[in-house]
This record gives structure tokens, sequence and C-alpha cells, in this order.
């Protein structure tokens, strides 16, 4: 090898490794900062999540808009409390793109604010507070999951479809129980029934004994119902127990059955519920998420898994809009808006106050799975009251 | 609301409260005897609940051995709790009693997260007990929970024979009222503090494991728990068997009648009857009248 040659290949390497430099100064890695539950009750949902996410990343070659994705991760702990200096450790401290959280709705609503204070780019992956797209809508925020509002009133469409007249709702007394009855009633009257009385208790008590007797002596046509985990599991079974499954139909949004069904047994079997997916949807595309999400992560992936991935989807249709370029930041987030998601769930779009218009699904319990049955309502849109974009 | 309701409804009371009445006798034994603010009795019950669903393939239908065995276990970790940590607590203020029983809350939440998981589980109750019966053509009532309030009365009753008849019950009313007298007289009052640390314990955990079937075990379960039997202490005086029977039995008529006449104030209806019950009694219903 002549001299000469080595020096070309060294001026040649210095010149490409100049290059490459100088691409990334004007084009580094887009900073994620999830912000998840990774300990306490609600562990599990922030890792199926985050897993969806990093799934559809790694599907799109590890890059969004042409770019590498850098992580940056809070664990949130589901304590509002704390949710402000949580999220400013990722805007001040990490100085993130974009923040990708959360699960609770009181942490989900602090990082909300915090996102507008900051005009800070916003993808909530869960949280379902109706707030997040009414009064507290922001256009640098969106969600990937669901309002309360939506599941409720597809199942009071569907009870009053049923030739329900006469309900009673029962939930805990606060904000998601409330708003995801007050869906219900809306959904019920606008096909012929009503709701007679809404029962209450405070959160998180698990005494239902005294109101299922209420419900016994009133006799309504049917029962709707908001309670998640413990109290989910307890309500279900002591509905049974009381024998009322058998003459009054219990209702409720998905949640009442998903990750639920092993601990309820028996006493779920057959129960009609709505939200925007089902463990069986048998589309390509979903069946193409199951087996890869399996693959990768050794696990089923269940509906947090899904919106995790389509929050990743819509962030990803705003970067390939500006071509990866962050300083447009208005026009990316007026693309985000406008994304078509091809979601395992179905295809969906976005209301201008940022919550997905989809398709909502009436499940029937069988076995361990939440099983499709019809189309509840078909592109279901917040009616985003409050909302001022 | 009709006679048949109303009954069914002061059932729901009684029941409720008798299961109450179980987990908190074993608070008020240790608080008023032993003189310690055991914040951690709520994880004894939560323990218990884990125990049940632990121990159930084991014993399968063989029910009342399960609770037993669970018993047992729950009075044998009790007594070597005791004795690695609250004997030295006995002498210290109630700050250090709180600080060291909110550590053992939050030991007991992460061994349970760690050895079980976060998921909600159910616990099935035995086939010999599974249906119920009809009440009045209103609902179904099941077998389970009369077992349940039935258990609850049994161990009511043997706790007032064990306490007012016997020579150990005796010394337990002794050690309450005056701690250096009973020394003085030769009792080895450290030994009869385990024993009633022990019982408190399998108290919490038996309470766990019969509501385990109606309630499924979940994280968190113990501190919801916590708080109400501390209020039906503080009714029913502290330290005292009787008054924690009495005030369970109010605490759950109060919040059954509660929820439903009074839904938007149920929440609150318990500690009102507190404050009442304060300023009537500010020691309570029964200044340690066993």
């Amino acid at each position: 090898m002549s001299h000469v040659s080595v020096v070309t290949r060294l001026a040649a390497s210095a010149a490409l490794l100049v290059a490459s430099s100088a691409f990334a100064q004007s084009s580094g890695p887009i900073k994620v900062g999830l912000m998840l539950p990774y300990s306490g009750t609600y562990a599990a949902l922030g890792n199926a999540i985050e897993n969806g996410f990093k799934l559809y990343v790694q599907e799109q070659g590890g890059k969004l808009g042409g770019r590498e994705v850098q992580y940056f991760k809070v664990d949130d702990e589901s304590e509002p409390s704390k949710a402000t200096d949580n999220v400013n450790k990722l805007i001040k401290r990490d100085n993130v793109d974009v923040l990708v959280g959360t699960v609770h709705s009181g942490v989900a609503l602090a990082m909300a604010k915090a996102a507008k204070d900051n005009n800070t780019l916003l993808v909530i992956p869960n949280a379902g507070a109706d707030a997040i797209t009414g009064p507290m809508c922001g256009a640098n925020i969106v969600r990937s999951s669901f309002s309360n509002w939506q599941p409720g009133y597809a199942m009071g469409v569907v009870a009053g479809q049923k030739g329900v007249k006469r309900a009673m709702t029962i939930t805990w007394a606060y904000a998601a129980g409330a708003e995801s009855t007050k869906g219900f009633t809306e959904g019920l009257e606008k096909n012929g029934g009503k709701v007679m009385k809404d029962l209450t208790l405070p959160f998180p008590n698990v005494e239902f004994q005294a109101l299922l007797t209420e419900i016994a002596a009133q006799k309504p046509d049917a029962v709707y119902a908001f309670f998640a985990g413990g109290g989910a599991v307890k309500f279900v079974k002591d509905y049974a127990a009381a024998g009322l499954n058998k003459t009054i139909p219990l209702y409720g949004p998905g949640f009442l059955t998903d990750g639920t069904l092993e601990a309820q047994g028996a006493s779920a079997q057959n129960m009609l519920t709505t939200l925007h997916y089902a463990d069986n949807l048998d589309t390509p595309k979903n069946n193409a998420f199951r087996k890869a999400y399996a693959l990768a992560y050794k696990s089923q992936p269940d509906v947090y898994a899904v919106q995790g991935y389509d929050a990743a989807q819509i962030l990803a249709t705003g970067l390939k809009a500006v071509g990866g370029d962050l300083s447009k930041r208005d026009q990316l987030a007026a693309a985000m808006r406008k994304a078509t998601v091809d979601s395992p769930r179905g295809k969906f779009t976005l209301s201008p106050a940022g919550n997905p218009v989809q398709d909502i699904y009436l499940r029937e319990v069988k076995g361990n799975n939440n099983e499709f049955r019809s189309i509840a309502v078909k592109a279901l849109a917040d009616p985003a009251r409050g909302c001022k974009l | 609301m009709s006679t048949a309701t109303f009954l069914v409804q002061c059932l729901n009371a009684v029941q409720y409260g008798l299961l109450l009445f179980l987990v908190a006798s074993g608070l008020t034994l240790i608080f008023g005897i032993m003189g310690v603010i055991n914040l951690a009795h709520g994880s004894f019950y939560m323990i218990g609940a884990y125990l049940a669903f632990a121990l159930a393939p084991w014993f399968g239908d063989w029910f009342v051995t399960r609770l037993v065995a669970g018993v047992v276990l729950a009075a044998v970790f009790g007594y070597l709790l005791e004795w690695a940590f609250f004997s030295f607590l006995y002498d210290r203020d109630h700050l250090q009693q709180v600080l060291l029983t909110y550590a053992l809350i939050l030991v007991f939440e992460e061994l349970r997260s760690l050895l079980v998981g976060n998921d909600v589980h159910g616990v099935p109750a035995p086939s010999w007990l599974a249906g119920g019966f009809r009440l009045g053509g209103l609902m179904e009532y099941p077998w389970y929970r009369v077992f349940a309030s039935a258990a609850c009365l049994v161990v009511a009753l043997a706790l007032y024979a064990v306490v007012n008849r016997t020579r150990l019950g005796m010394m337990i009313r002794a050690g309450a009222s005056n701690r250096d007298m009973v020394r003085g007289l030769g009792v080895d009052i450290r030994r009869l503090y385990r024993i009633v640390f022990a019982g408190g314990v399998a108290l919490a955990a038996l309470a766990g494991m019969i509501a385990a079937p109606l309630s499924s075990v979940y994280p968190g379960m113990g501190s919801s728990v916590l708080i109400i039997c501390f209020v039906v202490v503080v009714i029913g005086g502290i330290g005292s068997i009787t008054g924690a029977l009495v005030a369970s039995l109010l605490v759950g008529f109060v919040d059954t009648f509660g929820k439903v006449f009074f839904a938007e104030w149920s929440g609150v209806g318990v500690y009102v009857l507190m404050a009442i019950v304060l300023i009537w009694r500010p020691e309570g219903l029964m200044k340690r009248g066993f």
C-alpha cells in the first residue's frame, strides 16, 4: 500500500467524520420523555404503554421522521401531588421535545397544564378525564386512548336499543365515575330510556351490599357500573352472589372486566361491556400487532399496549409532516391532529380537541377474554365540552 | 322502604359490623393493653387475605383446616414480630411506634408486590358453602356471608370468655390497668404482651382470611380497613372488647343506612358518629369495661 493512498483514506474518513457530526447537530435524536407509573398499582399499565410505544419505534427502524429516538423516563407513581415536579424534571432538566404520559387522570391534568405553560408537545396514552380534551384542551396536546364519556355513552346507546327503559347507575363518588355514568345517561336518554337513580359510594369503599339491596328493591331494567381493579372484581362477584345478574343485566365500560376476569371467574361470564378494543379483534393489523408484541415481550398485549403503540404513531405522523424538523412546532402539532391512525383497534382520526374519534365495540365476556360482539357506536367523538380551540 | 328491604338492610349492617369487629378486636387489644399504636394492623388483615389465597390450592375444600392453619401461621408470625421489633417500643413515645409500624406497612406492601404481584386475585369459597337462599323474593343471600357472620360471632364469644373467665384473661386485664403492679406480683409481663400481640395479629389475619372470598385480594386492601378500625376502637373505648363489638355494629348500621338514605354524605357518616360519641363520652362508649 502506497503512502498516498493511506493519506487519501485518512483524509476521506476525516471528512466523513466532520460531515456526520455536522449532520448530527442539525438533527440529533428526538428526546421523548416517558412519564408513566413504573411502581404501585398501575405499574403493569405503565410498562405495557412503554412496550407498545417502543414496539412501533422499532418497527420504523428505531427512527421517527428520520431521526433517532432518545428516551428519558420518570416514574410518576400515580401521585398527583408530585406530578408538577416530575413533569418539570423532563421539561426543564432533560429538555425533552415530546412528553408521553400518563395513566392516572389527576397526574395527566398536571402534565397538560405544564405542557401548555411550556408549549411542549404532549401525547396522553391512557388517562380518560374528560377535561383533558375539554376545558384543558390545547393545540399541543393529543390523546391516543379515550375520554371517560365515550365508552359510557356507547353502553347507553346499546342499553337503549335493547329496550332498557329504567336503569340505575352505580360508581365511586369521584370524577371518572361521574363522567362515565354521565355518558351512559346521555346515550340511554337519546335511545328512549331513563336513569332513575345514580348510586354512589365513597372511593375506595367496597361494601356494596347495602346498595345491591337498594337495586334489588327498585328492580330497574339494567344497571350500569363503573369500578376498576379490586372494586371491579368485588362488585361483579357480589352482584352475581346476590343473584341479581339473573334478572337485571349488569353493563359497564370495559374497565369493569379488563384484566380482572381471572379473579371474577364465573360471576362475569356473558357480561356485556363497551370499549375501543377487544381481545379477539380479527383484523390483519391487530393480528400482526399481537404477534409482534408477543414476540418482542413474551407476553400478550392489552388495550394499554395498543394506546402506547398509537401514541408513537400519532407522533410519527407529525414528525413525518415536518421532515423531523422540530423548529416547526406548530405545523408538527397541527399534523398530529390531522393523523389517521392505523391502530390495532381499527382506523381512527382525532377530533379538533385532540381526542380519538373511534369505533366503540360491544364485547362479551367468554372465559378469560372480552370477545368482540359488534360495533356499539361507529366513529364516536367526544363532545369536548368547554374546549375553546 | 318496605319492611322486607329494611330487614335485609339490617342484616347487611350486622354482617358488616361483625366482620369489622373481628379486625378491630385485635387492634383494640394491642392498642389498649400494650399501649402500642399499631398502624400495621391493616397489613396483618391483608396478610391474612393473601394467606387464604396462597393456602387455597393446598387445602381445597378443607376450609376450616385452612383457617386454622392460617391462624397458627399468623400467630407465630406475630410472636416473632413482637420479639424482633415491638418489644423495644413499650418504653418509647408514640412517634417512634408510628414510625416503626408505618415502615412495616411499606415493607409488607413491597413484599406482597414482589411475591404475588399487583394483580387482583379471587379466592374461592368452599363448595359446601356455595349458593345462597332467597330473601323475601328480593335477592339471594350467599351462604358464605351467613357463615362469615357466624364465625365472627363465635370468635367474639370466645374472646369474651377468654378475657373474662380465664387466668390468662385476668392477667391481661390486670396488665392493662397497671403494668408495674402486675410485674411486681411476679407475672412475666413481657411474655404476656407477646401472647397478646400474637393473638391480635391472628385475629386480624383471621378476619382477612374470612373476608378474602368476599372481597378478593388486591394491593392496598389493608389501608382502607385500618382507618375504619381505628374509628371503631376510638368509638368503643380503647382496649375494650365489648366496646369494640358495640361500636362495630353501630358503624355497620350508620354505614349501611347512610349509603341508602344520604348517599352524598355517606363518606362522613361514621366520622360524624365518632364525633358525637366523643363529645358525649370523651373516652369512648366503654372505658375499659372489657
